[in-house]
C-alpha cells in the first residue's frame, strides 16, 4: 500500500483494536476484536426523527398507489440494469440520510432480462408495460439470457418433469439469489483496498494449467474487480468516493448500502439478502457515540433510514412467480444477535435499534428479520425480541447452536428465507423443491401423471390391486425417488452452469473469498402429505379408486393413521426417512463445480400452487388441495396440541437438511398468555423448548383468525398487516385469495 | 348432623401403578398456570356449574384409563418446553375426585424436579378424615393451586352449580393459612356473577387470603355449546352473550386483580 493510503486507513481505523483483519480481508476477526455486547433492556431506544416519519410516510404512500395500481407504478423498458446503469435517485433528498435506489426512482422497476428476456418482457406485460423491442432482439438474436442457455441444455425428460411440475419453481428463467455479499468488507477496507486482493488471487490462480476450471474462475474474478471498480462508479454518482474505508457509522452503513446496491442492480435474485451486520454496524456507531459525534437519536435514525431503504427493494415478476412466492419478496434478509464460537453472545444494541425500527416505521415484510437464537442470548433480549413478535408477528427464529454446529463458524447469515450461509467464503447454489407427494403418486401409477395421465416418469409396472400393500408400494417408492433425484439434480447443474455463464454475480462475490465452498442446495415439498400418505398404506388399509386409464385418482383408508404432527414415532420416522432416502439418493451424482449436496423443507408460499398441481393422495388430502407449508404438518393432523406438533417437526435431521427445516406457527393472543409479560414468557419458553430439541426455525404470527378474515374483507382497514409465512413475511392484503384462504385454514393453536 | 368418618373408595391399579381417568391432554397450556404447562384434564366432577365449558368431563370412571407411568410418559418429552417456572397442571373434571392418583403422580413429578399444579373447583374439600390427611399429603407435593370461585354468594353459588360454596371458602382460607400459593380465578358471567355488589364483595374476600399470587378474570365464552347440543343436555345459559371488555375491565377492577403480581416472581 501507499503510504498516504495506510494514512487514511489508519484514520478510519482509529480506536480500533488491531489484529488479524488489518492484514488480511476477515471481517469475522474485525468484529470478534471489536464488537460490544450489550445486556441491558431497551429503554435506551429512541423513536423516528421527524425525516424518518416524513420519509417513511411518503413510501408508505408510494407502496399503497402501487398496490391500488395492481403492483407497479413505473418500470424501466428500454435500460438494462447495471451497476452503473442509472443517475441517482432520491426518496427526498434532503432528508435521506442514507442514499441510493435500484433506478432513478423510488419503487421503480428496473429491466433484469440476463436471466430471461421472455420473462423480463412477460413480467412488464403482466403490468401493462411494453418491452423495448430493441432489447428483445439484443437478448434473443444478438446474445441470449440465462434461461435460453439451459433450454438449449435442458433434456426432454427434464422438461417433461418441470412442464408436469414434480420439480418446479426451478431458477431457470430468473436469478438463483442466495449469495450472501459480505457487504462490511467495502466500509471496513473500501473498494481499492478489495481489488487488491482480488489482484493478487488472480496472479495466484491456476500456476501454469489452464483447465477449465481455471479458465472460469479467472474470468470470473476479473468480472468481480470490474464489479468493484463500477461500485465506485455508483457510489460517486451520488457524490461518495467509497475507495477507502468509512471514517463514521454513516459512511459505514452508506459504503455497506453501496455494496447491497450494486447487488440489486446486478441480480434479480430469488433471494437478496443483507447478511449480518449488526454487530459490524454496531462498533462504528459506538464508536461515534463516544467520540461525541453521534447521539442515540440519530444512531437509531442512520438504522431507520438504512432499514427503509431494504423495505424497498422490489423487482418485478411475473404473475406465476407470484403465484409461488407471493406478495413480491426479496427476502432481504437480515441476521441478528447469535453466539460466538467462544460462547459469548453477539447480541448489541444494534440488534435492538433493528428490532426498533418495527416499532419506528411499523411492520413490514422487508427486511426479512431473523433472530439467530440460543438459549444462552441473554434473557432482556430474548423477553424484547418476543414482545416485538406478540406485537408485530415479523420475526422469525432461527436455532444459531444447531448452525454454528453444522457451519463450524459464527459468521454466518442467513442467505434466503432460512437458509444458512457463512458470509466471508461459502455460496449456495438455490434449487427449488422436488414434489414428494407426487412421487408417492407417480410410485403407484407407474411413472404416469395423475393429472392428465401423461407418462412423466418411467414406465415402472403400476400397483394394480385394489388395496395398496405397503411392502410392494415401498419397493416402487424407492426406485421412483432414483428417479426423481436424478432428473432433479440434472436439472440443477444444468441451471447452475448456465447461471455462472450468462447471469454471473460478480458484485456479490466480489465481497466474497476467492475460494468458496459451494454447497447445492435442493428442496422437498409436500414433505407431511408422502409421510402421512406412507403411513397410511402402512396403517390404514387403503384402496385406491382408479379412473378409466387405471390411474389411482382417489384413495379411501379404511382405519384411522397416525399422522404426522403429533410427536407419534410411527409416522414421524417415516418423515425422517423420506428426507435422508432422497438426499442419499441425490448424493450419488455429481454436483456442479465440487459442490456439497444440502436440502431443505421449506415451500415458501408455492405449497399452495404444488397443492393445484397434485392429484388426491392416500393420506385424505383431495386433488388441488394445498400442502402444509414448509415442514409442517398437514390441516387437521395436530391431535395433541401445538408443543407436539414442534416436537414431530424437530425430529427432521438438520445435518441433512442444512438449507432449512421451516415450521411456520400460528397462535392467538390469549393462548400465549392473559397479559404481554406471561405472552413473552411463553414465547420465549416455546422458542427454547424447540430450539433444546433440536428444531431448527420457527415462524411465529400472534393474531386472532378473526383479524384475518376481517383484513380479507376490509383490506383497507389493514394495509400493513403483516404476517410470517413458510420463511419470510408478507402483508396479507398481498397474498392471492387462494393463499389467503390458505393461511385462514392453517392450523391455529388456540385454547378454551 | 352428625360427622360420620367419609367412606373409603377403593383406588384403581394396574401392575400396582395407580390408574387415573383421563379425558384429554394438552401440551400447550400456558394459561394452567406458571409458565408453559402440560395439562391432563381428568374425568369427573360432581358441580353442574351452568356455564362449563367441559360438559363431557362431567360422569366419573370413565375416558382413557392411565397409569401415572403412562401419564408422565406422556408430558416429559415436552419437558425442555417448561422452563423455570412451567410443569405438569392437572386439571378436570374435578382433580380432587382423584385424589391417589394425583398425589401418585405429583410424588413422582417432585422426584425429577417438576412443577406441579392443582386447577380445581374445591367442591370435595372437608376437613373430614381421612379425606383430609389424604388431601394434605397431595398438597405437600402440590406446587401451586389454581382454584376456581364460582360465586362469593352461596345461594348463587348453589344456582350456578348445584352446590353451596361454604366449603369451597373453607379450602381458600386453610390454603392461606398454611401458606400455599394460589392462584384465584373467577368466571364473568352476565346475568349470573357480572354484579357489582357481588364482585366487590368478592374483591374484599379475595383480600382477606395471604396466598394469593394472582387473581384472573375468564371471561365467559360460548364454545362449549355444542357439546351440550351433541349430549343432548339442556344449556341453561342460552341467549347469554360473552361480557363486553368494559365489564371486564371492571370485574378487574372490583377483583384488585393489579394488585396480586405475585405471579411474576
Amino acid at each position: 500500500m501507499k503510504q498516504m493510503e495506510r494514512e487514511t486507513s489508519q484514520k478510519a481505523w482509529d480506536d480500533f483494536k488491531g489484529g488479524e483483519w488489518q492484514s488480511e480481508i476477515d471481517i469475522r476477526d474485525f468484529i470478534q476484536q471489536n464488537y460490544r455486547q450489550y445486556n441491558g433492556d431497551e429503554s435506551f431506544l429512541k423513536g423516528p426523527t421527524e425525516d424518518t416519519t416524513a420519509l417513511n410516510d411518503e413510501l408508505t404512500e408510494i407502496k399503497l398507489k402501487e398496490r391500488a395500481a395492481g403492483g407497479v407504478l413505473d418500470a424501466d423498458t428500454k435500460v438494462v440494469s447495471t451497476i452503473t446503469s442509472h443517475k441517482p435517485g432520491y426518496l427526498d433528498k434532503d432528508r435521506e440520510k442514507i442514499v441510493g435506489l435500484q433506478t432513478d426512482k423510488p419503487m421503480k422497476k428496473s429491466l433484469m432480462p440476463f436471466g430471461g428476456i421472455r420473462m423480463a418482457a412477460d413480467a412488464l406485460k403482466s403490468y401493462g408495460f411494453e418491452i423495448d423491442p430493441e432489447i428483445t432482439h439484443i437478448f434473443t438474436d444478438i446474445t441470449k439470457s440465462h434461461n435460453q442457455g439451459v433450454f438449449d441444455a435442458y433434456t426432454p425428460e427434464i422438461r417433461r418433469a418441470r412442464h408436469y411440475k414434480i420439480v418446479t419453481g426451478l431458477p431457470d428463467a430468473y436469478g438463483r439469489g442466495r449469495l450472501v455479499g459480505d457487504f462490511p468488507r467495502v466500509a471496513l477496507y473500501g473498494i481499492d483496498r478489495l481489488v487488491e486482493a482480488k489482484l493478487k488471487d488472480l496472479d495466484n490462480y491456476g500456476g501454469n494449467e489452464m483447465t477449465d476450471d481455471v479458465i472460469q474462475m479467472r474470468e470470473e474474478i476479473s468480472e468481480q474487480i470490474r464489479a468493484l471498480n463500477q461500485m465506485k462508479e455508483l457510489a460517486a454518482s451520488y457524490g461518495f468516493d467509497i475507495s477507502k474505508p468509512a471514517t463514521t457509522a454513516t459512511e459505514a452503513i452508506q459504503w455497506l448500502y453501496f455494496g447491497y446496491l450494486a447487488a440489486i442492480k446486478q441480480q434479480n435474485g430469488a433471494a437478496m439478502s443483507i447478511g449480518r451486520i449488526d454487530a459490524f454496524l454496531d462498533i462504528y456507531l459506538e464508536r461515534d457515540l463516544e467520540r461525541g459525534i453521534l447521539n442515540e437519536i440519530e444512531a437509531q435514525e442512520l438504522i431507520d433510514q438504512f432499514t427503509m431503504k431494504l423495505r424497498m427493494v422490489s423487482f418485478i415478476r411475473t404473475p406465476e412467480y407470484n403465484s409461488l412466492f407471493s406478495g413480491n419478496p426479496i427476502w432481504a434478509t437480515l441476521s441478528l444477535a447469535g453466539m460466538g464460537l467462544d460462547g459469548e453472545h453477539h447480541v448489541t444494541k444494534t440488534a435492538y435499534r433493528f428490532l426498533n425500527t418495527l416499532s419506528n416505521m411499523g411492520a413490514a415484510p422487508e427486511p426479512n428479520i431473523t433472530l439467530l437464537w440460543s438459549k444462552k442470548l441473554p434473557e432482556t433480549f430474548k423477553r424484547y425480541a418476543a414482545s416485538v413478535s406478540v406485537e408485530s408477528s415479523t420475526i422469525q427464529y432461527e436455532n444459531d447452536d444447531l448452525m454454528v454446529k453444522q457451519w463450524g463458524t459464527d459468521y454466518y447469515a442467513i442467505a434466503c428465507c432460512v437458509s444458512a450461509q457463512p458470509v466471508a467464503d461459502g455460496i449456495q447454489y438455490f434449487g427449488a423443491r422436488a414434489n414428494l407427494a407426487k412421487t408417492v403418486l407417480y410410485a403407484i401409477n407407474g411413472g404416469k401423471d395423475e393429472v392428465g395421465a401423461a407418462q412423466v416418469g418411467p414406465a415402472y409396472a403400476p400397483i394394480t390391486s385394489e388395496y395398496i400393500d405397503y411392502d410392494e408400494f415401498m419397493q416402487k417408492l424407492d426406485v421412483m425417488m432414483d428417479w426423481l433425484a436424478d432428473v432433479y439434480v440434472n436439472a440443477l447443474n444444468t441451471i447452475h452452469y448456465m447461471h455462472d455463464k450468462y447471469y454471473y454475480e460478480s458484485a456479490q462475490l466480489a465481497l466474497k473469498d476467492t475460494r468458496l465452498a459451494r454447497t447445492f442446495a435442493t428442496g422437498i415439498s409436500g414433505l407431511s402429505v408422502a409421510a402421512d400418505s406412507i403411513s397410511a398404506i402402512k396403517y390404514g388399509h387403503v384402496k385406491a379408486i382408479r379412473d378409466e386409464n387405471g390411474i389411482a385418482v382417489d384413495f379411501k383408508a379404511d382405519h384411522d393413521f397416525p399422522k404426522y404432527g403429533n410427536n407419534d414415532d410411527r409416522v414421524d420416522k417415516i418423515a425422517v426417512w423420506l428426507v435422508k432416502s432422497l438426499f442419499t439418493k441425490m448424493n450419488k451424482h455429481h454436483l456442479y463445480r465440487g459442490s456439497k449436496l444440502s436440502t431443505s423443507v421449506l415451500t415458501i408460499t408455492s405449497n399452495v400452487v404444488y397443492g393445484k398441481n397434485t392429484g388426491s393422495t392416500p393420506d385424505g388430502r383431495k386433488k388441488g388441495e394445498p400442502f402444509a407449508p414448509g415442514a409442517n404438518p398437514a390441516y387437521g393432523a395436530e391431535q395433541n396440541g401445538a408443543l407436539a406438533s414442534l416436537l414431530s417437526v424437530a425430529k427432521i435431521p438438520y445435518k441433512y437438511a442444512t438449507d432449512g427445516i421451516s415450521n411456520t406457527f400460528a397462535v392467538t393472543p390469549s393462548t400465549l398468555g392473559h397479559d404481554l409479560n406471561l405472552q413473552e414468557d411463553t414465547m420465549v419458553n416455546m422458542i427454547d423448548g424447540y430450539m433444546a430439541n433440536s428444531g431448527h426455525h420457527l415462524n411465529i404470527n400472534v393474531f386472532k383468525r378473526d383479524t384475518l378474515l376481517d383484513a380479507q374483507k376490509h383490506p383497507e382497514k389493514y394495509p400493513t398487516l403483516t404476517i410470517r409465512v413458510s420463511g419470510y413475511c408478507v402483508y396479507f392484503a398481498d397474498l392471492t385469495k387462494e393463499q389467503q384462504d390458505d393461511v385462514i385454514s392453517r392450523t391455529f393453536h388456540e385454547t378454551m | 348432623m352428625a360427622k360420620l368418618p367419609l367412606r373409603e373408595r377403593k383406588v384403581p391399579k394396574r401392575d400396582g401403578d395407580i390408574i387415573g381417568y383421563v379425558h384429554s391432554t394438552e401440551s400447550f397450556g400456558a394459561v394452567d398456570g406458571p409458565g408453559i404447562r402440560f395439562v391432563a384434564f381428568m374425568q369427573g366432577c360432581n358441580m353442574r356449574c351452568q356455564f362449563c365449558h367441559n360438559p363431557d368431563t362431567w360422569k366419573k370412571n370413565v375416558g382413557t384409563e392411565m397409569t401415572t407411568s403412562e401419564l408422565l410418559e406422556k408430558a416429559l418429552p415436552f419437558r425442555h418446553f417448561w422452563g423455570d417456572k412451567g410443569g405438569i397442571t392437572l386439571s378436570g373434571g374435578e382433580i380432587l375426585l382423584q385424589m391417589e392418583f394425583a398425589t401418585e403422580l405429583f410424588t413422582r413429578c417432585k422426584k425429577l424436579g417438576i412443577n406441579t399444579c392443582l386447577d380445581t373447583c374445591g367442591q370435595p374439600f372437608t376437613r373430614r378424615q381421612p379425606w383430609f390427611d389424604k388431601f394434605k399429603k397431595l398438597l405437600d407435593v402440590t406446587d401451586i393451586l389454581l382454584v376456581d370461585i364460582k360465586h362469593i354468594n352461596s345461594d348463587e353459588h348453589r344456582k350456578l352449580t348445584g352446590y353451596r360454596n361454604e366449603n369451597i371458602l373453607d379450602l381458600c382460607q386453610y390454603l392461606s393459612d398454611i401458606g400455599k400459593p394460589v392462584w384465584i380465578r373467577h368466571v364473568l358471567i352476565p346475568e349470573r356473577t357480572d354484579f357489582d355488589n357481588y364482585l366487590t364483595e368478592l374483591g374484599a374476600y379475595i383480600k382477606t387470603l395471604k396466598n394469593v399470587q394472582k387473581v384472573e378474570v375468564l371471561p365467559y365464552h360460548t364454545m362449549g355449546v355444542h357439546k351440550y347440543h351433541e349430549m343432548g343436555i339442556d344449556y341453561k345459559l342460552d341467549g347469554i352473550e360473552p361480557p363486553t371488555s368494559e365489564r371486564v375491565a371492571n370485574a378487574e377492577k372490583l377483583l384488585h386483580i393489579e394488585d396480586y403480581k405475585g405471579y411474576l416472581n
